[in-house]
This record gives C-alpha cells, structure tokens and sequence, in this order.
C-alpha cells in the first residue's frame, strides 16, 4: 500500500525497523506496532502525560509525536528504565491504580535532567504536566524529592 | 497478628514501575483486529440513514457495524441488566435507530489497524431526524417524582419518613438558615481508557480483558446478551487503571468487542477514546435545599433536606443524598425528599462517594452558616449536636469515634488559633480561611465467596474474583490472609481480577475489605480445622487428640497451644493427603440477623485552611487534615493513600471540577482534560491523615469498614467553609470558581 514509510527507531538500545503511515503516532508504535505497552494512552491530546517517554534524554509526549518525525532517535520508554525513582515511588506509595505511572517516572527523570526545578514548588510544577486520577500528586511529589536530594525529603 | 496493621507496600509494587502491568488495552493477542466506535452527534431523534460505503472501501476496513446488521441478541430486555442497573430499561447498543442521548454509541468500525478504524469513522455518513430534548436540571424542576423502585432500592431506599411538625418548629425556632446547592454533573474519568480486548477461542469460548470493577458482573452481562454459557466466559482484570464508579457497570466497549469477535471470529480489540470517556455514566447534576434550625444554645429542632437530581429516560438512577444530615444530628422535626426528573442523558453512575459527597458539602455548610448565626464556633456546634445514637433510626452504631476525629484533628491543625470574624486573618497579601465539616459514610459488606488452600510447598492459596482498582486490595488480602496462618506475606498468594475465582461483587461502596477480608477469615477458619482433621489422619500423629481451638499456626506448622513444641508441619499434612492442596470455598456474608439492630457508618472529620490572593482571588488549599474513624486499618499506607486521593477529590470537587453542558446542544462541551479541570500536582500543598482507634467487634470478622470515599465526603464543604471565613462570602454552587470572589 501507497504511504508507508521506513523508520529506524532505537528504543531501549534495542535497533527497530518499521513500516508505518505518517500518521501513526510513536505512542500508537510503540505499543501496537513494538508491543512496549508500558506507555500509556490516557488522552491522546497531549493534556494528560500518560504517554510521557524520553527520546534523546528529553521527555516527550509521545501520543503527539509522530513516529516518523523521531526516525533515527533514541528512545527510552518505562520499559528500559532501571532508576532510582522506581524503589522511591514504591516506598512512598506514589500511585494508586499505576495507570499514570510510567508516564510520572519518564516525565521525572526528564525534569531532574532539565535541572530547573529547585525546590519542592518547582518539582511540582514541573511536573504538573503528567495527571494523576487517584490523587497520588504528593506522593509522588515526595518520591522525586527524595532522589532529587538524595535522600531528604525538602 | 503480625502484618495486619503494618504499612506494607503494595505487592504489585514492581510491576506498576516497570511497564509489566498489564491493563485491559495492553494485550496484544495475535491477529488482532481494532474496533473504533462512532457516537451520535444530536442528542434525540432518529437515524435516517447511515452510509457506510466509503468507509469499507478504505483498505483494511473489515466491517462496519450498525443497528441495521448487527447480529441478532437477546431479546428480553432482563437480559441486559447488570448487576448494578437501577430500575428502568437498560440501554441497548445497536439495538435500533433511535438517539436516547448526544454520544450514542451508532455504529462500530473494526479494522486492520486502530489508525486505520479512527481513519474510516471520519467516512461515516450519517442522516439525523433530531427531536425536542431537555438536559437541564434546573430548566425541569417542576418535573420532579420520586425514584421507581427495584432491586437497587435495597441499597438506596428513599429518605425516611417525616418527624414531628418540621414547618411549625422551623417558625418557631429562634435561630435558623435556609440555603440552596447546585452541583454541575462531573464525569469519573480514570487515567486508563475505557478497553476491552476479547480473544476468540472458539467453541463459542471467550477470553475477556475488560476495564471493570466487576469481573463477574461483565461475565453474566456478556453470558446474558450474546447466549454464551457462563463457564464459557471468563472476564480477566488483573489491573484496572483507575474506576471510581464508573466501572460498575459493563460499559459498552465490551459489548463491542464481544460482538465483534464473536461475528468475525476474530480477537477484538475496542478501545474508547478520552472524549468517549464522557459517554456513558457520571456524577448527576442535583439541586438541593436546605433548613435547619436550632435553639439558642444551639441544639437542633429542625432538619429539612430537599434535593432534586437528573436521571435518564431509561434508567432511575438514584444516590442518598436527602438523610444524612439525620444520621450526624438529632432533631425533633424532620422533613426530607429526594426526587428525580428524566432527562435526555445517559443514566447517572456511581462517583466516588455517590450522594455523600453531594450532600454533606450542602450539610456542613447550612451548619457553619447556622454556627455563624448562633455566634458560636462550628466546631462547637458539631459537638452540641453530637450523637450518640442514629437519630434516623434510634438504633445504636456498631462504633462511632467522630468526637475522636473532631478533637485530634482540629489539634493536629490548630483550629484554637482561628478568629472566626471573616477575612480577619491575613499573611502577606493573602487572606486566609479555616473551614471545618464532617464526614459521614455507610460501612458496607457484601456477601463474598473465598477459595483457600494450602499446597504441597506449604503456600496458602487465596481466591476471589475482586478487583484491585488501585485501593491496594491484593495488599490487603495477601496481609489478612497470612496473619490467619501465621504466615509471611511471600507463603502467600492471592488470586483475583478472575470472574474464575469464587464470587465478588464489582468493586464499589468502599466494601471491598469488609466483603472478601471477612470471607478470607471465615474461609480460613474452615481450612484450619480441615487441616487439623487431616492431621490427625497421620499415623502417630502428635495433635491426634488435638480440637480446633487447641492449636494455633505459625509460619507453616500446625502447633498446641499451649505446648509449642508439639506440631505438624502444614507440609507433612498436605503430604498425607497424597500431595493435593487442601482446600475448602466458603461464603461471608454481612451478619445481617445481629446488625438488623445496629448503625453501621464510618465518619470522619476534615479541617482545612485556604489561602485567598487579596487582588485576584485566586483560591489554593495550603493544608488539610482529615481524622477518619474507619474500624480497624489494615495496611496505614494503602488506607493513608486511599484517603489523600479522596482528600484530593474533594478538593478537585470543590474547586476545579464540572461537565458543562450546553443546552441549546444538548452536549458536554468540555469533554477532554485539557478543559474537564483537576487538580495537577502543583495545586497539592500539605494533606494529613489521621485514623483514630475505633474497636468495632460487631460489624464484621475483622472489625473494618473501608477508607475508599470516607475521605472525600467532608472536603467540600470545609474548603466552602474556609473560603467563607477568608471572604466573607458563601458560595453555594460547585465547583467554586475565584472570578465569583471578585
């Protein structure tokens, strides 16, 4: 069929080669076409951060991102993420139903790696972006702030 | 007891961080086709005429499906009726070309690729004949009656009967308020979308991952409709991303899905997009009027509570909004209604905390405008009004520590440090406000049955096909389980999310702990004396001459009490029995026959202090502090959790979210969550929670009542109330917005 496009995608260091339309979104590649379904779809619009993955280090929503503007990228998606926000997100109990989950981590490692959030207030807004339904905000808020400070929780 | 009562974290911890958990849209099962559903853009009427025709031709369209070629189904309208349906006609997808409500589910697209689906419902032509509808609550007041009665009735019964002479004591009283509420509708909106994916394992055998608080109650709706033996269908949902109500009931994804894969043979996936989230079910739209009256020492003489709320055409979905006030205070002179008008809507769900949360915010802020009046502090009034007994019912509560709530959580808070003239306290350019409410909450059970079992390795086994919708439910029952057997929570499994496993209703009413918890425990019960049984069948054995309440377990032995050294190994006894696991099912069920003479309610007590931007108004709740009296808590960190969301509901309710809907539309107009507004992590400041002990060793095996919507019940009203006290004004309506401060 007419449109399809080859892209090389690197996700989790893992080398991928697709077919896909133009319009396929990365969030819809990678979980229907590279079956990485620890990405979540929560509003396809970009409003809700459930799609949050890291492409070259950066945090991106994935469901308005296009997988053919990332040919070429590196892309790193909760599935190959080993940090140490996942033992603090455990510890304290930083979700509920753990839909939103994979989206607040990658959106979390993205924000520390920014480096503009200094305090506590800035952490959490900075991180306003990934939506939390169960109303785990500042649970999750003191499970960054204790990797941010190593430790202390202010 | 050794991990009841422990902060354990939750068990499925792991998989939740890694992306291993899977949710019911994550299970890409080979050949898998994608449905993509069209929804009615007018809100009465009839379809004309749907033109299909572009649509198949696009390549990789498979089939499209409307009312004029779905298969044939059920014909008997019981047959759709799901195990929460409120008394009416269920709604029938498909079922014919008539437009009950504005995103009415028409027709079905199942394709190669979800982007192909999405691609072909854009082709659908669709002719309309639109009629006349009505979507507002308060345009149709006059069209208020009471709700039809059916079997939801049992657990939603109307408002008790009258006390009194409740008009001739509010004339005569010296001090009284007469307030009005108006709540917007608001939609449950889980962060996980509406899915289901149906594998076809022929045989007319079915395989269903579905987003539901309730596997058996999918099991029997899809049975039901589509002629399927029960032991056919088997509804798997091991993790849910969030239900708060709205998966009570089969939503119509599974109906999809299931028609579809059954159709073309095929496994089906239908996934609902965020915008189609506000199809089916939401929080209604309630006006509610309240008078209360009080002597001048502050003593209640009278209580009247009337509200009015939405349902749809087809169903009489009702909540308990009219009696709560009588339950928290006496009073000689009672007057209460709860009426409902028909609108052209979907039916009303459960949200969180259904009713509740409605009317206390109405409650508690007709009491802090009554202490206001009396010139008393709020506080003060609560606790002139305490009771001691249900003044609804005149029976005794199981257990009620609220005075415990009211007095550790206004210390925690410092509420004695509050100049209760309003707009007296300020920090800078801010103002600031204390609000205080109560909370009030039924302590729910529902009968459950458990499978438990110890195995060849000395595991004990659990089953029971609850859900786990982020409440922390494995957690819990993987720690009363083990504590039955002395056990560490590693010797122990929990099975659920199964409509396989023993019966459980949907997840709801905050029952869940209550239902299966107690069930584990009398389960347990019977297992231990199997064991024992069994044991003594050993040859030589040392408990031959043991009974029941002479041993106790410990981590795999079977042991006397009172000789420790003495035991069997759990092992041995399973070995004895040719190595198969000894099992038994049992049911628990609420004590129905001993609790028909006592109240059974969970309540709590929430302060809060807002802090008021003197220019612009803006509206941010700095801290809150809620103190919840819940029976026994299980795990203080799930519990804790389950209540900070609530607190954080409450605040979401009280200033930031609502449904608009345009009338002239007959639509939502906001229905995605860049405008359906909640809060974000930074409008979080500082929540605290406080559980203070409350024995209860009548209301069930283990003395619980549940922490899922205690919670959110009082928010509201203590954000209303602090708002109050900064401004000096009373904003009745919710959510309240900073412009209505200017």
């Amino acid at each position: 069929m007419e449109n399809f496009r080859q892209i090389n995608l690197l996700v989790n260091k893992q080398p991928y080669t697709l077919a896909i339309k133009p319009y396929v979104s990365l969030l819809d590649a990678l979980r229907d076409y590279l079956d990485l379904t620890g990405t979540k779809k929560g509003c396809d619009h970009g409003q809700c951060g459930a799609c949050t993955v890291l492409v070259n280090g950066n945090r991106v929503l994935s469901c308005i991102t296009l997988a053919v503007m990332k040919d070429g990228a590196e892309i790193t998606t909760i599935e190959g993420i080993d940090h140490p926000l996942q033992n603090t997100f455990i510890e304290h109990d930083a979700f509920q139903c753990g839909y939103c989950t994979p989206g607040q981590i990658c959106s979390a490692i993205g924000m520390l790696r920014e480096g503009k959030a200094h305090s506590r207030a800035e952490v959490a807004e900075l991180m306003s972006g990934n939506l939390c339904r169960c109303g785990a905000s500042m649970q999750i808020i003191d499970a960054i702030m204790e990797v941010k400070s190593g430790g202390s929780n202010e | 007891m050794t991990q009841i009562g422990k902060a354990i974290s939750r068990l499925e911890g792991w998989q939740k961080v890694t992306g291993s958990a899977k949710y019911a849209g994550d299970y890409n099962v080979p050949d898998l086709l994608y449905g993509y559903v069209v929804n009615s853009t007018i809100t009465k009427g009839h379809i004309i005429s749907i033109d299909t025709s572009d649509a198949l031709a696009l390549p990789g369209v498979i089939k499209v499906f409307t009312h004029q070629n779905r298969p044939g189904l059920a014909w008997f309208d019981i047959m759709y009726t799901d195990m929460d349906a409120p008394p009416g006609t269920v709604f029938k997808p498909l079922h014919d070309n008539e437009i009950k409500y504005n995103g009415q589910p028409v027709a079905l697209i199942v394709a190669e690729r979800f982007e192909i689906a999405r691609e072909a419902s854009a082709l659908i032509k669709i002719k309309y004949e639109e009629m006349h509808f009505e979507t507002r609550l308060d345009r149709n007041i006059e069209k208020g009656r009471n709700a039809k009665k059916g079997l939801a009735t049992a657990l939603k019964p109307p408002p008790p009967k009258p006390k009194g002479d409740f008009s001739l004591a509010y004339d005569e009283s010296p001090f009284k308020v007469a307030t009005e509420y108006r709540h917007s509708t608001e939609h449950h909106n889980p962060m996980e979308l509406f899915a289901t994916t149906t594998v076809y394992e022929g045989d007319g055998k079915l395989t269903i991952y579905d987003k539901t608080q309730g596997t058996i109650n999918s099991q029997i709706y899809v049975a039901n409709i589509f002629g399927l033996h029960f032991k056919d269908v088997r509804v798997l949902a091991p993790f849910v991303g969030g239900g708060f109500g709205s998966g009570l009931r089969p939503q119509y994804q599974l109906f999809f899905s299931v028609m579809a894969a059954l159709e073309l043979k095929r496994n089906v996936r239908v996934t609902l997009d965020r915008k189609q989230m506000y199809s089916f079910g939401h929080r209604p739209q309630v006006i509610q009027k309240l008078r209360f009256a009080a002597e001048t020492n502050g003593k209640l003489t009278a209580l009247s509570h009337l509200a009015l709320s939405e349902t749809s055409q087809f169903e009489d979905y009702a909540e308990l909004v009219a009696e709560w006030s009588h339950k928290l205070y006496p009073a000689n002179n009672t007057l209460f209604s709860y009426k409902l008008v028909p609108l052209d809507l979907y039916t009303p769900i459960d949200m969180r905390a259904p009713g509740g949360s409605t009317a206390l915010h109405a409650i508690e802020c007709t009491m802090d405008e009554l202490a206001y009046q009396l010139k008393m502090d709020p506080l003060e009034l609560r606790l002139k009004n305490y009771a001691e007994i249900d003044p609804s019912t005149d029976k005794p509560f199981t257990s009620k520590a609220l005075k415990d709530c009211y007095l550790k959580a206004a210390e925690k808070f410092g509420w004695n440090e509050r100049n209760p003239e309003p707009g007296s306290m300020t920090h800078g350019n801010k103002l600031i406000g204390y609000g205080m409410a109560t909370g009030i909450w039924d302590a729910y059970q529902f009968p459950a049955r458990v499978e438990i079992g110890v195995n060849a390795e000395g595991k004990l086994l659990v089953n029971n096909a609850t859900t786990d919708i982020g409440t922390g439910t494995l957690t819990v029952m993987t720690q009363i389980a083990a504590d039955q057997f002395g056990l560490s929570l590693d010797e122990v499994t929990f099975g659920y999310g199964d409509s396989k496993k023993p019966f459980s209703m949907f997840q709801g009413g905050s029952a869940m702990t209550a239902s299966t918890g107690s069930a584990i425990v009398i389960a347990a019960n019977v297992l231990k004396k199997k064991l024992l049984d069994k044991a003594k069948e050993i040859t030589n054995s040392p408990l031959k001459d043991a009974e029941l309440k002479d041993v106790m377990f410990t981590h795999g032995r079977m042991y006397l009490k009172n000789q420790v050294e003495v035991y069997v190994m759990l092992t041995d006894i399973v070995q004895a029995n040719k190595g198969k696991t000894i099992k038994t099912t049992n049911l628990g069920a609420p004590h129905m026959f001993d609790l028909r003479k006592y109240s059974k309610m969970t309540h709590s007590a929430a302060f809060v202090e807002v802090e008021i931007d003197k220019d612009l108004k803006t509206i941010t709740v700095t801290r809150a502090v809620t103190a919840v009296a819940a029976g026994k808590i299980i795990n203080p960190k799930t519990a804790t959790s389950q209540i900070t969301g609530s607190m954080v509901w409450g605040i979401s309710k009280a200033l930031y979210e609502e449904t608009i809907l345009d009338e002239n539309l007959g639509k939502y107009m906001n229905m995605n969550l860049g405008e359906y507004h909640i809060p974000v992590h930074a409008d979080i400041k500082q929540l605290e929670v406080i559980f203070v002990e409350e024995k209860d060793e009548l209301i069930n095996e283990l003395g619980v009542k549940g922490v899922g919507e205690i919670g959110l019940v009082a928010i509201p009203a203590a954000i209303a109330n602090a708002i109050f006290h900064a401004t000096g004004k009373r904003i009745n309506n919710l959510p309240i917005h900073f412009d209505e401060l200017l």
